[in-house]
């Protein structure tokens, strides 16, 4: 944390725990008997309690999204560019909702805690999640909370997908739904990705058919494979050149395979980090939830059929340089939004930075996302700065 | 709001489904739904305008024309504008086809190049008009197939189309909508209101 604060930023946070008794039935057949999720919030919630925006996470998100834990934590949250006094999700308007998804390794019920039935680790039993488990949790936090229906709920790549679910399951609980870099459906090129991953990950000797923790052992080389394939998807390749180019560690070529180019320095550093910090199960499920989701399928691929209940208002985004869901994925479910005759705004967003161009700062991008928003607010009669 | 947009306001029937090509800030839309109940969608590419519909709550997608308008459906739309925005298309014919297409009527307003004042410029003056409703220099114009009244209701002709109504206004777009006797040579903007032709409607 810098040593005073950014105006605009939300300032120190504690994260908070609502425990759920009432068994939760998911899409795999299965239930979860009890559960709790874990979540922070940022500004207030107003006396008609009709303020409130739900930020949904990413692979390998989490609910600290905005400002910091302690004075001594290095960055503030993952979105912490977007949100805080007079940001584009301004919460002096809004109050503001991140939550950790079940099935995370942050604190919400996962893979990573004691199942009650077996008194043992979940582990590898944790069922698999979909997007609509997820979106089914969230209601009822929401219900918990006391909110009856989201100002706007929020959220970019596989949070994006949780907010298409939102207004498709949900429709009288969303007022505005923001899409950002997201898909209607995973293409044949990303679940490819995902199983590189997954088979990262469980071919792995560390991994012991997700009983990892019950070895004593951490999946660390799976682990970090599956976060280098990812992440060279979640970046443009302009980005990647004009960081590294072909940049060398050291003056000359030594004729090993030790780390010899930044880019393989880089990667490296980003899976070793990951690879401590993030739970293989976690992982694995996350990536299952991703390459299920596709609302048409019940629809005969129909979308514009899937996306007859929603009566939100939506706002789409896409970036010119994102291959992970690429604009053309954005603009699927921005045309199958206009022949359901549905309320929606789309901005291709130029930028260089690829699929994570979502989590960073960008003029254009705020002006879209921050004028949509001033919007909201204003049609709900909030005051603001 | 714009004379040219006063008039198209007036021409739209309340409840329409309207698709607005070139919805700039989106003030036509936001009146329409404002004032006339009508659902509709703008179709923009200006990162201003887009912001400023975004503002206004108008529903605007960013889409360039030239790319066509092949995501549209046919007969989604009761109705189709596009304003001041034909003559910077690379096939404005094409264009009109697809705007009825997708709409059963179309509205389009474009400066007129047949206007007097552009006239003297160019027989007098020896240089290619410069004006109010056409401010750029020719080599850095968007304005790239500039057409008179005459030439565009030869073209209603050629593809049959039936025009239910023509006007023309001047470039401060501010009333005179008058020059009803000499619509090519009189007005500076000139907006035509056009339906599908017989066979079209048949089919």
């Amino acid at each position: 944390m810098p040593e005073t604060l950014p105006a605009d930023s939300v300032g120190l946070v504690t994260p908070q725990q609502q425990h759920f008794d009432d068994p939760l039935p998911l899409a795999c057949g299965k239930t979860l008997p009890a559960y709790d999720l874990v979540y922070e919030t940022y500004g207030e919630l107003n006396a008609a309690r009709d303020n409130a925006v739900l930020i949904c996470h990413a692979l390998s998100g989490h609910h600290h999204a905005a400002g910091y834990h302690s004075a001594d934590e290095r960055k503030p949250g993952w979105w912490d560019a977007h949100i805080g006094p007079g940001k584009t999700i301004d919460t002096e308007r809004f109050f503001v909702i991140s939550l950790n998804n079940l099935g995370g390794c942050h604190g919400s019920t996962g893979p990573c805690c004691v199942n009650p039935d077996t008194g043992r680790l979940w582990g590898p039993e944790f069922p698999v999640m979909t997007v609509g488990d997820w979106v089914n949790s969230q209601a009822r936090l929401a219900d918990r909370l006391g909110i009856e229906r989201f100002a706007a709920v929020v959220g970019g790549s596989l949070g994006g997908m949780q907010v298409l679910q939102w207004a498709l399951a949900y429709p009288e609980r969303i007022a505005n739904a923001v899409v950002i870099a997201a898909t209607p459906r995973l293409t044949a090129q990303n679940i490819a990705f995902n199983e590189v991953a997954r088979q990262a990950i469980r071919s792995d000797p560390d991994f012991h058919d997700g009983w990892y923790a019950l070895e004593g052992t951490v999946p660390k080389r799976g682990l970090k494979l599956a976060r280098m394939v990812g992440h060279i998807t979640y970046l443009s390749e302009h980005s990647m050149g004009a960081k590294f180019g072909r940049d060398l560690r050291s003056d000359e070529l030594n004729f090993g395979y030790d780390v010899e180019f930044q880019v393989e320095s880089y990667l490296r550093y980003q899976g070793d980090t990951f690879s401590t910090a993030f739970d293989a199960n976690t992982y694995l499920l996350m990536t299952k939830a991703l390459d299920y989701f596709d609302p048409a399928a019940a629809h005969q691929g129909d979308l514009a059929a899937a996306l007859a209940p929603a009566t939100c208002r939506f706002l789409v985004v896409s970036f010119s340089t994102d291959w992970r869901f690429a604009p053309e994925r954005s603009q699927e479910l921005v045309d199958a939004l206009v022949r359901a005759g549905k309320p929606v705004s789309y901005a291709a967003i130029d930028s260089l930075y690829g699929h994570d161009a979502f989590l960073l700062p960008d003029t254009r991008y705020q002006a879209v996302f921050g004028g949509f928003m001033k919007r909201v607010a204003r049609d709900l009669g909030l005051e603001g700065s | 709001m714009r004379a040219d947009l006063t008039l198209i306001h007036d021409w739209v029937h309340d409840g329409a489904r309207v698709l607005d090509l070139a919805c700039g800030d989106g003030t036509l839309l936001d009146a329409l739904a404002r004032d006339k109940d009508v659902f509709g969608y703008g179709l923009e590419i200006d990162p201003d305008g887009i912001t400023a519909c975004l503002e206004r709550g108008v529903n605007v997608i960013e889409q360039d024309l030239d790319q066509g308008l092949a995501n549209f459906d046919d007969d989604a739309y009761d109705l189709v504008i596009m304003t001041q925005a034909l003559q910077a298309l690379r096939r404005p014919d094409l264009m009109l086809d697809e705007m009825l297409r997708i709409g059963r009527e179309a509205i389009i307003t474009f400066p007129n190049f047949a206007y007097w004042r552009h006239r003297l410029y160019l027989g007098f003056k020896g240089f290619m008009p410069v004006s109010r409703t056409l401010p750029h220099a020719w080599y850095d114009t968007p304005n790239i197939h500039l057409s008179t009244f005459n030439d565009f209701e030869r073209l209603c002709l050629d593809k049959q189309l039936v025009i239910t109504d023509r006007a023309v206004g001047n470039g401060a777009h501010q009333s005179h909508w008058s020059s009803r006797l000499w619509p090519n040579l009189f007005g500076e903007i000139a907006i035509f209101r056009v339906g599908r032709g017989h066979a079209r409607q048949q089919s």
